[in-house]
Formats: C-alpha cells, sequence, structure tokens
C-alpha cells in the first residue's frame, strides 16, 4: 500500500502557520536579549581597547590616576576575589550538603532555607554596612583585604549554597537509596557516591559566585578599598591581608566621576579589563565543567 | 511464644496454613521475621492496616498482590529505610531473629543483614568491581584478597560473572537493564545477608536469565531467608513455599503454596487472582 500523500488542509496549513509564528516570538525574544549584551560589549571594547596593552595592566596609576596603568586595582581585585573565596566556598558548601543529605525535612530547616533565600536578595550597601559594622569595627580588622574579602564572602554564601543543594540534588536519589540498603552510612554515601558526582556543578556555582561578586563595589569601599595605593609592580604579593588595597569596580567608579584630565578611553579600559576579568573566570568555570563532564559515569 | 526444634523433614508448610494430610499441625520453627500488627501510614493515608505474619528461616516466602498494596513499602519498613521517608509513621513490631530492629540501635547491621533488590536496577556510577566492593568495604572489609574472593562469588551468584569478568573495570552504569539487574542482586549478596529481599526483581531480565536466577535462588535458601516480592504469580507458585496475598494493605490470604495455588484457597479473592480472573 502506498504511503498516503501529505494533504495540506486548512487546518494543517493553520497549524503550521502557529508553528512558524511561536518559533519567530521565541527566536526574536533571543535576539533581543543578545543585543544589549553585544552592544555594550563592543562598545567597551571599541573604546578602550585603544588603552589596553601589558604594561597598562602591570604598572601602577600614576599622575592622580590620569596616566599609567591599573596594577594595584587588578591586583586588588584579584586578592579579594581569592581570600573571599577561601572562605565562602567551604562554609557555603559544606552547609549545602548538611542542609541537602542530612537535615531533616521540619520547620527548623524550612526556616533556614527561607533565610537562605533571603540573604541572598539582601542588597550589598546592608552588606557593606553589616561587614563594616561587624569585620572593621567589631573584630577590629580595620579597613582591610580580609575585612572586605570577609563582607564579600557572606555576600557570596547564600548563593554558593543554593548553588551546591542544586548540584547535590542533580544526584539521583536512587544512588543514595541503594547505598543505604546495604548499610552504608550516610558519610560513606555521600563520599563514595554524592560528592564525586556533584563536584562539577559544585565547582562550577562557586566560581560563577564569586566571579560575580568581583565586580562589586560599595561593600568593599566600605571595608577595604581605597582610591589609590601604590605597590610593587610585578609582584603577585605585594598586599597583605591588612592592608588596604584598590579595586577594579573601585577604580572604575574613581575615574568616572572622582578624576578630571583623564583621557577619554580610559573609564572604557578599566571597565573592559573588568569584564575581561569575570569572563576568564566564567569560562575556566565553563571548561572545567564541561571536562568534568566527560568524566561523568552515568 | 513457643518454639521447638527445627525438624529436618519439616519443609514447607507452616502456620497459619493448614497442614497437608498426615503433616503434624504443631511443628513450628523459630520465625526469622516476626511482624505484629504493623501499621504504616504516609502523612494521611494508610498503606498498611495492622498486619501480622511470620516468615520462617530458610525459605522463600512470596509476596503478591496488585500495585498499591503496599509490598514494597512493607520491604522498606523491614530494612528501616523507610525512616528516609520523613512522612512515614510506623506502628506495631516486627522483629529479625527475635529482636525488635525498631530499637536497633545499630540500623547498618539491620540494613546488612538485609539484603534488598529494588524493581528498578541501580547500577552504582562505579565499576563492577567497586559496585559489588561497595557494601563490603563500608563494612570495614580492607583486604584485597578478600574482596577479590568475595566478588566474584557474588557475581556468579547473580550469573552475571561470565558476562563481566573480563571487564570488571568498566562503568556499572554502562550495563544493560537486566545485567544491571544482575549487579544489584550481586550487590545485595555482597554484604552476605541473612534475609534477601527481592522486590520484582525479574521486570527488567529477560526469561531465560531469570530461570537462571530462579535456580540460583533455590540454592541460597539453604544460607538464607528469601522474600520474594513479585507480579508475576506462575513466579511465586513456582519458587516459594508459601506465599501471601496482599491486597490495599491487608492480608488476603497466607498459606503454603500447596493451598495457596490449589483450586480451594480459603478466600475466593486469593483464586481469582492467581487465575487472573481478578476484577
Amino acid at each position: 500500500m502506498p504511503a498516503p500523500r501529505f494533504v495540506e488542509t486548512p487546518t494543517v496549513r493553520r497549524r503550521l502557520g502557529r508553528e512558524r509564528l511561536a518559533r519567530m516570538l521565541f527566536g526574536v525574544m533571543v535576539s533581543l536579549m543578545l543585543l544589549p549584551l553585544l552592544i555594550i560589549v563592543s562598545y567597551l571594547i571599541y573604546k578602550g581597547a585603544p588603552l589596553i596593552s601589558w604594561e597598562f595592566l602591570t604598572t601602577n596609576p600614576l599622575k592622580g590616576m590620569t596616566q599609567g596603568g591599573i596594577w594595584s586595582a587588578l591586583l586588588g581585585t584579584l586578592w579579594l576575589v581569592v581570600v573571599s573565596l577561601a572562605f565562602s566556598a567551604p562554609i557555603g558548601v559544606l552547609a549545602a550538603v548538611y542542609l541537602n543529605e542530612y537535615a531533616r525535612d521540619n520547620w527548623f530547616t524550612r526556616i533556614v532555607n527561607l533565610a537562605v533565600l533571603n540573604l541572598a536578595g539582601v542588597p550589598s550597601i546592608v552588606h557593606a554596612l553589616f561587614g563594616l559594622g561587624a569585620f572593621v569595627l567589631f573584630f577590629e580588622m580595620g579597613r582591610s583585604i580580609l575585612a572586605a574579602a570577609m563582607t564579600l564572602a557572606v555576600m557570596t554564601m547564600p548563593v554558593v549554597i543554593t548553588s551546591t543543594r542544586e548540584a547535590l540534588a542533580a544526584v539521583p536519589m536512587s544512588f543514595r537509596e541503594a547505598c543505604w540498603n546495604v548499610g552504608a552510612t550516610r558519610w560513606q554515601t555521600i563520599r563514595r557516591i554524592v560528592l564525586p558526582n556533584s563536584i562539577s556543578g559544585i565547582l562550577t556555582g562557586v566560581i560563577l559566585e564569586v566571579s560575580r561578586k568581583a565586580g562589586e563595589t560599595v561593600p568593599i569601599m566600605f571595608t577595604g578599598a581605597v582610591f589609590y595605593r601604590k605597590i610593587a609592580e610585578g609582584d603577585l604579593f605585594a598586599y597583605s591581608l591588612n592592608d588596604q588595597c584598590m579595586a577594579l569596580s573601585m577604580h572604575l567608579y574613581t575615574v568616572t566621576t572622582q578624576v578630571t584630565g583623564a583621557p577619554e578611553g580610559l573609564p572604557f579600559a578599566v571597565a573592559t579589563v573588568l569584564v575581561g576579568c569575570i569572563l576568564l573566570l566564567n569560562s575556566t568555570a565553563i571548561g572545567f565543567r564541561a571536562w568534568l563532564r566527560s568524566r561523568k559515569k552515568w | 511464644m513457643t518454639t521447638t526444634l527445627e525438624l529436618p523433614s519439616a519443609s514447607s508448610a507452616r502456620i497459619p496454613a493448614p497442614q497437608p494430610a498426615g503433616g503434624a499441625s504443631s511443628v513450628s520453627v523459630r520465625p526469622k521475621i516476626s511482624v505484629e500488627h504493623l501499621r504504616l501510614r504516609y502523612g494521611g493515608k494508610e498503606v498498611l492496616h495492622g498486619i501480622s505474619f511470620d516468615i520462617a528461616p530458610n525459605q522463600i516466602f512470596a509476596i503478591i498482590g496488585p500495585a498499591q498494596s503496599g509490598k514494597t513499602s512493607l520491604l522498606r519498613c523491614i530494612n528501616r529505610t523507610i525512616e528516609f521517608n520523613p512522612d512515614a509513621r510506623l506502628s506495631g513490631e516486627i522483629r529479625v531473629d527475635d529482636e525488635d530492629i525498631q530499637r536497633m540501635r545499630n540500623v547498618y547491621e539491620l540494613r546488612r543483614k538485609v539484603g534488598m533488590v529494588a524493581p528498578l536496577p541501580v547500577g552504582l556510577p562505579l565499576t563492577i568491581y567497586e559496585n559489588v566492593a561497595f557494601a563490603p568495604r563500608a563494612a570495614g572489609v580492607r583486604r584485597k584478597s578478600e574482596l577479590d574472593r568475595l566478588i566474584e562469588k557474588c557475581l556468579r551468584q547473580a550469573a552475571l560473572w561470565d558476562e563481566v569478568k573480563d571487564r570488571l573495570d568498566s562503568l556499572g552504569t554502562k550495563l544493560s537493564g537486566g545485567q544491571q539487574q544482575r549487579l544489584t542482586i550481586a550487590r545485595a549478596l555482597s554484604h552476605q545477608p541473612e534475609i534477601l529481599c527481592l522486590d520484582e526483581f525479574s521486570i527488567a531480565i529477560d526469561p531465560v536469565t531469570t530461570m537462571r536466577i530462579e535456580d540460583v535462588l533455590k540454592e541460597l535458601q539453604r544460607d538464607m531467608t528469601i522474600i520474594l516480592v513479585t507480579n508475576l504469580v506462575q513466579q511465586a507458585r513456582r519458587l516459594a513455599s508459601q506465599t501471601m496475598f496482599l491486597w490495599n494493605g491487608d492480608i488476603v490470604e497466607l498459606g503454603a503454596n500447596e493451598v495457596m495455588f490449589s483450586d480451594t484457597p480459603k478466600d475466593r479473592r486469593t483464586y481469582d487472582y492467581v487465575n487472573g480472573i481478578f476484577g
């Protein structure tokens, strides 16, 4: 029997028309979303690229920040990110493991979950004041990299917890049950099965959240970042934890609003470097995830 | 509860089923598992309505019944994995070797004593070797030679050894569904349980392999007590010495297979279910 031929009845035609329409609508939305991003990035690069050079990245700002480079700001941001990572990653990840693997579903856990979600939505200025009050004044750290990084860590922790929990929840429940059925403890299950299979998601989440915080300005402004500071050029350890530092985000604010006589492209160049740093971190995270995924076992 | 010595010849039939003609009706052995008035509810919904029964050691005990009748929940009560369901509320008593499992302090000991095979195969994301070695390692077995021996034994018992012996280092999750199910059985045997619970073990396995595993089960009942939950009435008939028909959280009938699968079981519903007239 020959296959029935495709007949284009009015109903079919209408359905196909709708299909085309829906597809177009969604496609247009994607381009609307991409458009601002493309414009921003290309404008930044167009304006800022001429100023960016190796020298720009590795020399201190000079002459009231109208000349020279951004070395001390770049290194400051790097320090802040790394130190805050050192606090937020272990605490956040371990807390998430507790909440996801151990905590029973009761009112206390629910309140903690709610608190974590809400904490992620607290405005950065509130975190800034908290950091100022708690770390700078109460714990007498003074305005320093340590205080600023810990403020950033407090800001990051809720989102690290959330992203880690998502990664943990992606490990099928049946794996855990299979382990419990053979008499494994929760910890044995977590160590042998849950963590090895969620580590890629956990690390990616942590890196993404931390990199997002690299651009924060207000919290570090209150707790440890300064307008200007001269450090040894080319030395990665030119800062110490008790030092105040410059930071890219803060530097961008300074050269845009406070400095007169800077070349027109300078703010764009600083912004390009900042965005570039974040992009670099994110692509590291994505590359890392891809590598771990390729070794995934189910 | 009175206990008397186990007679070698007192094979299958036991309380509460009437003995076949000539059997000594008072003979009873100490039950391996004894369930008293077990009630289980999830939130507001009660799934087991106070059931009581005994399972004698070294036999295959089948549980049949339609979906949602509480078979899997019952198994999960026996190894206390039901506790991972925060809604589950349990009353009544389950005794394993005359010990109340609710009061057991070392629940991991209990779970090692009760091997559990879930209906859907779960290969852990480890190598085949590590899948089977997981439980012994968790229990503290470290010696490589001992592990090797144990793993070969378990994989042989699960009728999987010949297919995987050359690739023990490949991933358990890459095996086919039926192979993964046999891997699950090997894993359940790896902690050398005294009780083996099989929950619909054969739904992912082809008939030939099923027969091979059934033969293994017949062998294994010399060493352990086997609880077989199955939708295949004929499988219960082939393997078990006693069968329990569970329906909507109640025991409709529990008896020796000669009675359960005869033309005259005590309850009409048993006959209908077994013969496929149900409904």
